[in-house]
């Protein structure tokens, strides 16, 4: 029994690699949402300053006078995804360690991959579907609190489908048959994630003569952005504990 | 759970309790993180709506309810 046969990853280890795999998917995706999702969002403030413009009341976000110019604002785009990322990365290695500390330390990445891939399901797309993205000049300042906690409310309820979810497919034994587990997974999912979009409060603030097509092609690049970074957060993460095992794989062989 | 002797598990049961701790700084501190990227108005970070108006586009696009 090889004990010590290579350093086991200490969680601040693991953490580290979900750092580095968040920071480098984050800056993937600031460059996905520079190029598909800026010239949507130029579009969207256009709109903005215009009806601002159009009257002077109304307006509660004035670019011109920004703290931040437009440059400085497209250039933060980085930092923002980049620290995102990093942070999400961060939180995925965290919770890696805490879900697979009881099964064998490594698994070809397999986990890291799943993980992420529950994260994209229940912390981007269950409440993106409920909650999409807006572009500037869509949504109401006055009610950025209650949006900003029924969004949060509706991640958190997200984790919790993808929970259920996970719980139906292990609640089904083992013996039963991949499809019966599977309808017990996607059942599990369907109801929390049903009660929540039916309990929620919905928001129908685009403004009545905001293009359609500039909405729709704001929210793909959107959902896009952060596709792009929960794949680059799965695989690169995958990839670093994957290398490990390898490593140890390699070290430990001979002294079985 | 298989009883798979080649691999240990990532964590000693020994160190659980301190696992825990340094699991529970790291999500405060992300958390802190998350919220000054995606959703501090000026509260917390102290600089006004300065990190609002830098992270604008970021927030939009990563579908965080801005404003």
């Amino acid at each position: 029994m090889p004990l010590n046969a290579a350093p086991v990853p200490t969680f601040v280890t693991v953490l580290l690699r979900g750092l580095l795999a968040g920071l480098v998917a984050g800056l993937l995706a600031g460059t996905f949402a520079f190029v598909a999702g800026e010239p949507h969002v130029e579009a969207a403030i256009a709109i903005e300053e215009a009806a601002a413009h159009a009257d002077p009341a109304a307006g509660g976000h004035h670019h011109e006078d920004a703290l931040v110019s437009r440059n400085g604002q497209r250039g933060g785009l980085f930092p923002a995804t980049g620290l995102f990322g990093a942070a999400m990365g961060g939180l995925l290695a965290t919770a890696y360690v805490l879900l697979c500390r009881r099964r064998r330390a490594y698994d070809d990445g397999r986990s890291g991959l799943l993980l992420a891939g529950a994260a994209l399901l229940g912390v981007v797309i269950v409440p993106f579907v409920k909650y999409p993205a807006n572009p500037p000049a869509v949504g109401d300042p006055a009610t950025i609190d209650q949006r900003t906690g029924t969004y949060l409310l509706m991640v958190a309820l997200g984790l919790v489908a993808v929970w259920a979810g996970s719980l139906g497919y292990r609640s089904v034994g083992g013996a039963a048959p991949q499809w019966l587990r599977a309808t017990a997974a996607v059942g599990g999912f369907l109801l929390v994630t049903v009660v929540a979009y039916v309990v929620l409060p919905s928001f129908q603030e685009v403004p009545d003569d905001f293009p359609a097509t500039l909405l729709w092609n704001f929210r793909l690049a959107s959902l896009g952005t952060q596709v792009v970074l929960w794949a680059g957060i799965g695989l690169l993460f995958a990839a670093l504990m994957n290398n490990d095992g390898r490593r140890r794989a390699a070290t430990a062989t001979p002294s079985t | 759970m298989s009883s798979s002797t080649s691999s240990q598990p990532l964590a000693h049961p020994a160190n659980t309790v301190r696992l825990m701790w340094t699991t529970l700084a790291a999500v405060a501190v992300l958390s802190l993180l998350v919220y000054l990227v995606a959703f501090d108005q000026g509260a917390v970070s102290r600089s006004g709506m300065y990190l609002h108006e830098l992270m604008h586009d970021g927030r939009h696009l990563l579908g965080v309810p801005c404003h």
